[in-house]
């Protein structure tokens, strides 16, 4: 099926004083339970459960902490089923819930100095209290989404997939090239 | 706006971020109670100058309800705890008590 | 005349002229021009009529304050009125014109108001147009609607054509006011470690100082102003922004900034306007002081100014008012203008002082420069009729009757002394008191606004805060003390010094001569946008009233879009006066965000357009929009209504997709419907809680009906939950309500049963979901092969998961059709691809797509019910029908105990029933079963109401289902129904299931 697989907004790109761009297909799992009881579930990928806000990396996956009982484990796309029932399987028996989101998100980088002036025009949050190896959920525009820094000069933000083209238009508006409110750059 | 600090995730957040969910610590009444209890867990509400200890949800955050004691006259936020309490801590009882020592106590 | 100098203007810079037009009229100024200093340069001192009288009306003020100089910026879908003269930035090709006359500025017939002004006194409106009611709406309202107001709104078919943008920022401490004081607060907080913002609402750095010759470590402001600036720029913690203004505080240190990003660059890529959403630990308000008039007859007039201002418009831009003025004032203060004019050459005529032996050290500079001094005097009247040609002197203690004195002069420079700007030290709760030595309202420090901590989160200084003087002391205490509110042990230096005046107390004379008669009382404005006189107060008071916040409303005193900056205190002292009790007694109105009005683009902020709100989009949004799709809004998510092919319209498509689904199949993007996980050892004890049935009893891969209710036993959600295993279950929502629903279990398993072992996931965004319904579903999902859907292996009411056609689906065989159905829920990335493979499945079966309108009609020919259709709320379950699906055996569920109230066992409920017309039309929507009589509210009785009307092509007539009273009771009975017109409707109550009573159909 991998030729007729869509991300929410294939290859959408826009170019202001931040580049934004749908970063196409991601696997997400969720897994809610006691988070310590997790972990043994969670070793054999190499990542260590986040601290509270915190979002822990390891190769080409991550691990975000979303709530007190819920982590987000982030992933290649064409790993996530395999992964989820793997997952199912050593938590049998746990109170735990494994449920394969990869589909119901849109996953969005803005690339630039000023990634965090575009993100202040559109949430709450203060961004120079952001550091890099946490996540912060919030809204932006009058959505959820979760953000958090993934490199030099570059932010990532995730929503759902229902709103990747309201997240997609924002951002893009937000950038405009001579709306640069030069806050955090 | 209010700013309210969630105890569930740490992160102190504006209004927008929540939902408020009303009157906290209210008893369920349900199949076999008495028409006046079920009125007032239904219907009845406390409305106080002062010191109120209501619900709030961290919508667009970590989902998690929390409660808040606030003054409602001058907006104070006194703390906020975790939900899974049928009355107010010790603590926060303490910290309102700091604030407000004429506090006729949560009733 | 009013003039430009030949030299001098800090402000402007004469090698860039810029050309605009005003009233069409081309004029010129340059580059730091206001747009009110370039009208004086050009001699325009009539700029607009005023709101009642429609009295001309000139520049009063120089900046935010200004009551009269509005005009309309602008043209087109760029055209804004109601536009501050006073801070509206000069630029090349500039429009204005000025507003509320008729048919022009120099002949306004209107001005006939200002004839008999007897007629327009306080509460004019409230009195005179009470009879006959009928009146109100063609008569009264246009006539004043064309009289009274400001500037015309702009064309309501054009749309702004600018950008907006709001902004969320954070600092320890926020400074509003740009001034020295605040420069020095901003620097010691800075200094100290805090993160700072710092907003000045003009163009420029400094405030007042550099008008008014402070001196700073023995050096003009100027250059001190300079370095600053310069320093705070180069420090890492610190934001600076020119053009914002301090808009609003609010609770919690959230503050409002109005950022003019580019109205004075037209053409520029930015945004026009920016809102700062701020959210300040600490702020500090150094928002400076405002001028206050003098009452005396005719101080209205073009050509009459604030003292401040005749001085800020000859040192910031070469402009003269005059070439020969009058200063009136009360104050030391106001010499400082006689003085700056002298220094430019201009003449004084004369000071006039409503003081007695006036020896302070300003009037004896003024005196030693051969400025005469007229004292124990006062203004008796101003002469002219669009500009000022002189004034008549009388004494300060008359009442007068007659002049002492005439004085040709063609500027009159007034001066009432100063209040401090204490609006935003007000906006969230800060309290005033009165200062018995400056005759002011001044911030209370015992009773400052709090914040989030309940601690004080507001300091002011300069002379916001009542200070003539000596201010950069107290605003460094100011800014270091904000910084230590997060770093205790901060330090920071001392402050420079800056001069100090030694200025005579001020006489509180608020209208002159103090005894005046009622003639010149009656021509002594207040307010001068809202045309609000001395007299009007003064009646307002001798009607009763007595309190200052009704007498504000009654006279309209300070409810023009200036918030009376200029008219508050004169105001209160008059009423005060009129009432016989000190000002502090009478107390003051209360000041609201915002401090000057900001533009509705800046409140919409990006929110325009597109993305106006968050649209909501499936999978095979692109498909159905590339076919035809009409769309229906379904809370967020835009839903197809039908899919019209050319030529097609709205009604013959949903009716060829109605009929298709019951002769062959259609295809139904159902992908918005919620679907919820809910997990957990305790989770079958849960769904027993939520829903009415029973839900623990259903067997992994089936499906079951459920209703949801809310404590009171009002149904709130329906649809079909699939068991998925011992401890989880799937639960499908209404398309609006999954968000509402996921919310309603996670309050329930937080904050009330959360021992219970039960997690909960919304999974509604995972998959896409196609409902394929109609006798020819199955053979078109055989076509794809993979999973068998034979009657044997996937009965009515059960569900499935494999591979369909390569697609990794789940499969539900469940119905809200009647028809043969399934829906496949596939992941939301392969939904497209799932969409495109059942339409070429079915392509030689005869399958189409289908909107929410045929789904409605199909589901109402079978009687089902829908949530918001059927439900408003006030319904029960039983109300209709529904009792099949209320468990008896079930101890508790949520709502068990609301249903078993009386009134909802009451038999006099309204009953669901289908309704059939005699005549086999479609019943309006909403309509109504009158019977005769009224209700106590003298409203006609009913007994019925439509919750469904449609057209069903399949039985071709009119379909219905409706509430009636003891409706289940009434079979076959005839009602009288409300059509349009008075026409009446007789509808037969029948069973709603119009179609397969017996469920065959989808049972195959």
């Amino acid at each position: 099926m991998s030729d007729q697989l869509l991300s929410a907004l294939p290859g959408a790109a826009s170019e202001g004083f931040v580049t934004v761009a749908e970063a196409g297909l991601r696997g997400m799992i969720t897994l809610r339970g006691d988070l310590g009881r997790l972990t043994f579930a969670l070793a054999p990928l190499g990542l260590d459960i986040p601290a509270q806000r915190a979002i822990t990396q390891a190769d080409e996956r991550s691990l975000a902490w979303m709530s007190p009982d819920e982590l987000l484990l982030m992933l290649p796309y064409s790993e996530a089923a395999e992964a989820t029932r793997t997952l199912q399987e050593e938590l049998r028996g746990e109170f735990a819930t494994v449920a394969n989101v990869s589909d119901a998100r849109a996953v969005f980088a803005l690339r630039g100095k000023g990634a965090p002036d575009v993100l202040a025009k559109l949430c709450p949050v203060d961004f120079a209290a952001l550091k890099p190896g946490e996540i912060r959920r919030t809204r932006a525009g009058q959505v959820a989404a979760a953000i958090w820094v993934a490199g030099e000069d570059e932010m990532r933000l995730v929503c759902f997939r229902s709103v990747a083209q309201y997240m997609f238009d924002l951002l893009t508006t937000a950038a405009l090239p001579g709306s640069e409110p030069c806050l955090y750059s | 706006m209010l700013l309210l600090t969630c105890p569930c995730c740490g992160v102190t957040a504006e209004e927008t971020e929540f939902t408020p969910g009303g009157e906290a610590h209210l008893k369920r009444f349900g199949p076999g109670s008495s028409d006046e209890e079920f009125d007032a867990y239904m219907f009845q509400r406390k409305n106080p100058r002062g010191v109120h200890f209501e619900r709030w949800r961290h919508a667009y955050g970590c989902g998690k309800w929390f409660i808040a004691a606030r003054c409602t006259m001058t907006l104070e936020v006194f703390a906020t705890y975790p939900a899974q309490t049928l009355e107010p801590p010790a603590e926060v009882i303490e910290k309102i008590r700091a604030r407000r020592p004429d506090w006729e106590g949560a009733q | 005349m009013s003039h430009r100098l030949s030299s001098g203007g800090r402000l402007i810079d004469r090698g860039t002229p810029l050309r605009f037009s005003f009233n069409g009229k081309q004029m010129s100024g340059y580059k730091g021009d206001t747009l009110a200093a370039s009208l004086l340069a050009a001699d325009q001192m009539l700029v607009g009529r005023s709101f009642k009288y429609h009295r001309p009306r000139g520049v009063v003020a120089s900046g935010a304050e200004e009551p009269n100089a509005l005009v309309g910026l602008g043209s087109g879908n760029r055209f804004e009125p109601n536009q501050r003269a006073t801070s509206t930035e000069l630029f090349e090709g500039l429009r204005a014109r000025s507003q509320n006359h008729w048919p022009n500025l120099d002949l306004d017939l209107l001005a006939v108001n200002n004839l008999v002004p007897q007629f327009l006194t306080a509460g004019f409106y409230y009195k005179t147009f009470l009879w006959p009611r009928a009146f109100w709406k063609h008569v009264y309202e246009p006539i004043i609607r064309r009289s009274a107001g400001l500037g015309e709104a702009p064309d309501a078919k054009s749309c702004d054509a600018d950008r907006y943008e709001q902004i969320y920022a954070f600092a320890d401490v926020l400074v509003i006011g740009g001034g020295i004081a605040g420069l020095q607060a901003a620097l010691a907080a800075a200094e100290a470690g805090a993160r700072v913002a710092l907003w000045e609402q003009t163009a420029h750095w400094g405030g007042r100082a550099p008008v008014d010759g402070v001196e700073i470590d023995g050096k003009p402001a100027e250059d001190w102003i300079k370095t600053t600036v310069e320093r705070l720029e180069k420090m890492e913690n610190v934001e600076i922004r020119l053009r914002c203004m301090g808009a609003g505080i609010h609770d919690h240190g959230y503050t409002l900034g109005y950022e003019r990003v580019s109205d004075h660059i037209p053409g520029s890529h930015g945004p026009r306007h920016r809102l700062w959403r701020m959210r300040a630990g600490q702020i500090i308000t150094a928002t400076g002081a405002i001028e206050r008039p003098l009452s005396f007859a005719g101080n209205d007039l073009p050509g009459v100014m604030l003292a401040s201002a005749i001085r800020d418009y000859l040192v910031n831009y070469a402009v003269a008012p005059g070439r020969d003025a009058v200063i009136v004032t009360n104050n030391d203060d106001a010499y400082r203008t006689a003085i700056a004019m002298r220094r430019a050459g201009l003449g004084v005529v004369a000071v006039i002082d409503a003081r007695a032996d006036v020896t302070g050290a300003l009037p004896q500079a003024a005196r030693s420069a051969g400025i005469r001094i007229i004292e124990s005097s006062g203004i008796r009247k101003v002469k002219g009729s669009k500009r000022v040609k002189g004034v008549e002197i009388c004494a300060i203690d008359s009442r007068g009757v007659a002049f002492t004195e005439q004085l040709s002069c063609d500027a009159v420079g007034m001066s009432g002394g100063w209040s401090p700007a204490v609006h935003l030290w007000s906006h969230c709760g800060g309290k005033l008191i009165w200062d018995e030595a400056g005759h002011f309202f001044r911030p209370d420090p015992d009773r400052p606004p709090t914040g989030a901590d309940g601690r004080p989160n507001l300091r002011v200084c300069g002379a916001a805060n009542g200070r003539l003087g000596a201010v950069l002391a107290e605003a460094n205490a100011a800014g270091l003390e904000s910084a230590q509110a997060f770093t205790p042990t901060a330090e920071t230096g001392p402050a420079a010094t800056d001069t100090t005046h030694d200025e005579a107390p001020m006489e509180p004379v608020w209208i002159m001569p103090r005894q005046a008669e009622y003639e010149l009382r009656a021509k002594m404005w207040l307010d001068f946008q809202n045309d609000v006189k001395v007299s009007d107060v003064q009646l307002a008071a001798r009607e009763g009233f007595q309190s200052v916040e009704h007498t504000k409303r009654y006279t309209t005193l300070g409810m023009a879009t200036d918030q009376g900056k200029l008219s508050n205190i004169n105001g209160l002292a008059v009423l005060s006066d009129a009432l016989g009790q000190p000002i502090p007694a009478t107390g003051t109105t209360t000041f609201r965000p915002p401090y000057t009005p900001i533009s509705m683009g800046a409140i919409a902020g990006g929110a325009v357009g597109d993305v106006f709100q968050p649209l909501r989009r499936t999978p095979m949004h692109d498909w159905h929009a590339a076919n035809g799709a009409d769309w229906e809004p379904v809370g967020q998510w835009r839903r197809p209504y039908t899919y019209r092919r050319a030529g097609e319209s709205r009604t013959k498509a949903v009716n060829r997709e109605v009929r298709n689904v019951r002769e062959a199949v259609g295809l139904l993007d159902a992908s918005t419907l919620g679907k919820i996980l809910v997990s957990g050892p305790d989770a079958p004890r849960f769904m027993d809680m939520l829903y009415t049935n029973m839900m623990s009893s259903l067997k992994p891969g089936k499906c079951r009906y459920g209703l949801m209710c809310n404590e009171n036993g009002f149904l709130m959600d329906d649809g079909v939950v699939a068991r998925l295993d011992e401890n989880s279950f799937l639960v499908h929502t209404t398309s609006g309500g999954a968000d509402h629903i996921h919310g309603w279990m996670e309050d329930w398993l937080q904050c009330e049963w959360w021992d219970w072992q039960v997690h909960t996931v919304n999974l509604t965004e995972q998959y896409a979901q196609v409902a394929v319904a109609g006798p020819q579903a199955r053979r078109l999902l055989e076509g794809l092969g993979g999973t068998d859907l034979s009657r044997d292996a996937l009965p009515f009411m059960g569900w499935t998961e494999g591979k369909l056609g390569g697609f990794d689906a789940r499969v539900f065989r469940i119905s809200f059709s009647g028809e043969l159905s399934f829906e496949i829920a596939v992941p939301a990335g392969q939904g497209r691809a799932l969409w495109d493979a059942l339409l070429q499945a079915g392509e030689s079966l005869g399958v189409m797509p289908y909107g929410t309108e045929a789904l409605h009609i199909l589901r109402a020919e079978k009687g089902f019910i829908m949530i918001g259709d059927e439900t408003d709320g006030t319904v029960i379950p039983q109300d209709l029908g529904l009792n099949w699906a209320i468990s008896k055996k079930k101890t508790d569920f949520l709502g068990k105990r609301g249903m078993e109230r009386v009134a909802m066992q009451d038999p006099e409920r309204w009953k669901l029933v289908g309704l059939e017309t005699l005549d086999g039309s479609v019943l309006p929507h909403g309509g109504l079963a009158v019977l005769s009589g009224r209700n106590a509210n003298k409203q006609a009785r009913t007994e019925g109401r439509v919750t469904s009307t449609y057209y069903s092509a399949n039985l071709g007539r009119g379909i219905a289902m409706g509430l009636v009273a003891r409706g289940t009771e009434r079979m076959g009975e005839v009602l009288r129904f409300a059509g349009p017109k008075d026409k009446v409707i007789k509808v037969r109550i029948v069973d709603p299931v119009l179609i397969d009573k017996d469920g065959e159909r989808q049972n195959v």
